[in-house]
């Protein structure tokens, strides 16, 4: 059973990734990528990762791809035109990372035989909320207090930057 | 003992009249440059006197110089027997020279600095006299060397004075570069310089048969003493250095400097006693030199260039002297060449200070009416220098050349020819100045009591120095044979009679011979006049393209096209073609930069991925 | 059917995810659209961060995780603003056409 998920959840992945990729205007790429962070959580719920799964599909899908979608409607980006600019970029990246993906495969291959780490589902629960909970507030005490820092910062800074001119 | 104190003197003689003569009264420079002198002459017969009869060694240690490895080389000062003389003939000369210039260069500029310059001389010649190991000495050697371009380039605002001082201390130099070869050999060979651990060490070195390694060391220490006494064929620098002050000549190119070659021979003795073959060269080109220069002293008309291919001559004698081992006989004649040479050159200074700078021969004549104090000294000088019997020459060249008649007839011969020739010249230019009609346009008067006072003394030690046995004096260090045979007295002292009777028929009972000689020698005159043309020589060969290569090669190429083209700007531009090129590199779009941040973090995948799978 | 799935099939899929997201990064050219690669890059090692918690039964790899979602969030709120300002200065959301930095 987890297999037909696991790779239900691959193919979507890769191929809402390869969407993004792919399409002109940027509302497509916006819904692709939605279609990705979903599949993404299905496989942490794979992995045993309940929090990180809700994490995942309350914060990034529903707050920052709705603040993306937000930007391209003001904006009103349309679909791209071609260019001629950045010949190195269009002419050595594919062969690059081609091989960076290659390399990474070969390299994971040989640290993580297959029959030595299997994942299934079930096996370990450790993924809870009271868990993090637990971590997130004795462990990670120092991280969490700078983390929520960071966001009024980030908060501040958006409002400083996006506001109208006063003339 | 402080012997220290005896160059030392004058060294503080040097620093008053250098630092603060010009502000002095002349009569200050005076007691300041001769009070040092004199004090120095003072110590130098009171230590003297202390350690008489000087039987032993007397050393002084001062402080270490060098202290490097198994090398230690201190300020030590030393006195014995061969010291004593040197010192008495530098000091006394050197005092009665001092005494003279005061008159001699009254009207002159630059008094003080005449004598600052002359003191600090003095300082330099007396360390080498002192000095207990080759490396003092050899400061004392190039110090005289730096004395005599200031003092020969003393008239600098004359270009063929610099010229002249340029000529003396470069061709010096190539001497030196000998020398210290020769030097560095020692102390790869012995690990020391002190002239005693030498001796020591050398005394169970066999005699060497052909030219090994120690006749290699002092051929190259004769090469310095070829420059700077002035022997074949480094001599070139020494009539030239006539541009100098009389006094200077004097002193410097006459008694002490140019001697410091043949008292450098005969200090390392010992080492020259173990190398016959080098003692050979340096008998054979002491030979050659006197003949030489003799020759061409026939035919000058400058007094003192004559008086300088005497010196240059005489000097030849002095090695052929030691040359053959007898390095007492040397000694001696450099002492009464001392007396008589100087009182030569101070003779012709008196004639010309007369004469009010007129060194012509050919504008002389007829002084001795005028003249007559300088009139007997110089005649005394030039009996002295000619052999003429019981004057104090003929004793020291007949030790010479009674020398040469045991050792090499053929040099005996030469060696006797030539002093016939010397007795020629000498009389020549004492006649052409004394004898005959006034040729010139001045009015020559007498020098005052305080240049012929020097010119007295000089002569009574030129008549009485030969009775100051010197070789027996020396006999402890340098052992001489009793030479009884009177044959070799007899012949030289004829053959310069010889000479003065030929130079007196020419020159004072029949003037129009010398014209009529001159014309049927033709060529052979015409070579003489001009010095067989080595000058000439010297400069095609050497002076010229040396300049030339330096120019084009070092200069313009290597200086010039090398460094400051090639390295220094080409760095520059090398940097800024570099700099152009990685420029483009910030080309402002962030999609390159993107593919090159993959690039650089796929290779450092890469690395760490390739290093930890070796590692497992 | 297969129970387990290998731990390598997950790690690798992340690499692929990335691999895309870099694609995107070098490839499109509207800013927007590069913005969201990021995000894609993001996850992709989000996923990665999971895995390796699941491999070593440690808790720890979530909250990373969770640290690196909380980031990405400011980020994106930010530099969306940054987007916005570049826009009203230059008026063009192409990224080749905002090259002034340049030697």
């Amino acid at each position: 059973m987890d297999s037909i998920l696991f790779i239900i959840a691959a193919i979507a992945a890769i191929g809402c990734g390869l969407n993004l990729v792919l399409q002109t205007h940027p509302i497509s790429s916006a819904l692709s990528l939605i279609g990705v962070m979903s599949s993404l959580a299905l496989l942490y719920l794979l992995l045993g990762a309940e929090f990180i799964a809700m994490a995942q599909m309350i914060v990034y899908g529903g707050a920052v791809m709705v603040l993306f979608i937000f930007v391209i409607m003001l904006l009103n980006a349309g679909a791209e035109k071609r260019s001629d600019k950045s010949l190195f970029a269009q002419i050595a990246g594919f062969p690059l990372l081609a091989v960076l993906v290659v390399l990474l495969s070969f390299l994971i291959r040989q640290t993580f035989p297959s029959t030595v780490s299997e994942v299934s589902f079930g096996e370990w629960v450790g993924g809870t909320a009271e868990a993090i909970g637990k971590q997130l507030f004795t462990k990670f005490l120092l991280p969490f207090e700078v983390v929520s820092v960071l966001i009024l910062i980030a908060i501040l800074g958006a409002v400083v930057l996006a506001q109208k001119e006063i003339d | 003992m402080n012997l220290w104190l005896i160059p030392f003197c004058p060294l503080i003689g040097f620093l008053l009249n250098g630092l603060l003569g010009k502000r002095f009264p002349k009569q200050l420079v005076n007691i300041i440059a001769v009070g040092s002198v004199a004090a120095s002459f003072g110590l130098v017969l009171f230590s003297l006197s202390k350690i008489y009869p000087v039987d032993s060694v007397v050393t002084e240690h001062g402080f270490t110089w060098i202290q490097s490895g198994m090398l230690k080389i201190g300020f030590d000062l030393t006195v014995d027997r061969l010291t004593a003389v040197m010192l008495l003939v530098v000091t006394g000369v050197g005092l009665l020279i001092h005494t003279y210039s005061i008159g001699y260069m009254e009207h002159e500029e630059g008094y003080a600095r005449f004598f600052a310059y002359l003191n600090l001389f003095m300082f330099f010649m007396l360390l080498l006299v002192l000095a207990s190991n080759l490396l003092l000495l050899f400061v004392g050697w190039e110090g005289v060397g730096l004395c005599s371009y200031l003092l020969v380039g003393f008239y600098f605002k004359e270009k063929f004075a610099g010229d002249a001082a340029n000529k003396a201390f470069i061709v010096n130099r190539i001497g030196d570069f000998g020398f210290m070869l020769g030097i560095f050999l020692l102390v790869a060979r012995f690990r020391t310089l002190d002239f005693g651990a030498i001796a020591a060490a050398v005394k169970g070195v066999p005699i060497e048969t052909s030219l090994g390694g120690l006749g290699v060391i002092t051929l190259l220490l004769f090469m310095g003493a070829c420059g700077k006494s002035a022997q074949l064929p480094l001599y070139v620098w020494l009539p030239d250095a006539m541009a100098g002050p009389t006094p200077v000549s004097a002193l410097i190119h006459a008694a002490t400097m140019v001697t410091a070659g043949v008292y450098m021979v005969a200090r390392m003795s010992f080492l020259y006693d173990h190398a016959p073959a080098a003692m050979h060269v340096v008998a054979v080109v002491g030979l050659l030199t006197a003949v030489f220069a003799a020759t061409i002293g026939l035919a000058q008309n400058d007094i003192k260039k004559v008086f300088a291919y005497s010196t240059v001559s005489q000097l030849g004698y002095m090695f052929l002297g030691v040359g053959l081992g007898a390095y007492s006989a040397g000694i001696f004649h450099l002492m009464t060449h001392a007396f008589f040479k100087a009182l030569l050159f101070l003779g012709a200074g008196s004639v010309i200070h007369g004469l009010s700078g007129e060194q012509d021969l050919r504008h002389m004549g007829g002084l001795r009416k005028v003249m007559p104090v300088t009139f007997y000294t110089l005649g005394i000088a030039s009996l002295s220098i000619s052999g003429f019997p019981f004057f104090a020459g003929f004793f020291s060249k007949d030790a010479i050349l009674s020398a040469a008649y045991e050792s090499a007839p053929w040099m005996f011969w030469t060696g006797a020819v030539t002093a016939g020739v010397t007795a020629f010249y000498v009389f020549r230019a004492f006649f052409l100045t004394f004898f005959g009609k006034y040729r010139g346009h001045h009015h020559p008067h007498e020098s005052p009591l305080v240049m012929t006072f020097p010119l007295m003394v000089l002569a009574a030690f030129s008549l009485g120095g030969g009775f100051l046995s010197v070789p027996h004096w020396l006999a402890p260090l340098f052992p001489v044979a009793e030479h009884e045979a009177m044959q070799p007295m007899i012949i030289s002292a004829s053959f310069g009679i010889a000479g003065i009777l030929l130079a007196t028929l020419i020159y004072v009972v029949q003037p129009s011979l010398s014209d009529s000689l001159k014309s049927a020698a033709g060529p052979i005159y015409t070579l003489l006049v001009n010095k067989y043309y080595v000058d000439e020589l010297y400069s095609a060969t050497i002076v010229r393209p040396l300049n030339a290569i330096s120019r084009t090669v070092l200069w313009r190429g290597v200086d010039e096209g090398l460094i400051d083209t090639g390295l220094v700007n080409g760095l520059g531009s090398a940097i800024q073609s570099v700099g152009s090129v990685l420029r483009r590199w910030q080309s402002g779009s962030i999609r390159n930069y993107a593919t090159w941040i993959l690039a650089g973090s796929l290779l450092l995948i890469f690395v760490l991925g390739l290093a930890t799978q070796g590692a497992r | 059917m297969i129970d387990r799935i290998p731990l390598s099939a997950y790690l690798i899929l992340s690499a692929v995810l990335f691999g895309l997201g870099i694609a995107g990064f070098i490839y499109r050219k509207s800013v927007i659209t590069v913005f969201m690669s990021i995000e894609l890059m993001l996850n992709a090692v989000n996923l990665s961060f999971v895995t390796f918690s699941y491999d070593n039964k440690n808790i720890d790899g979530h909250i990373y995780a969770f640290f690196v979602m909380v980031v990405a969030a400011a980020e994106a709120a930010v530099g969306l603003a940054i987007i916005l300002t570049v826009f009203k200065n230059r008026g063009t959301l192409q990224i080749d056409e905002v090259d002034s930095m340049k030697l």
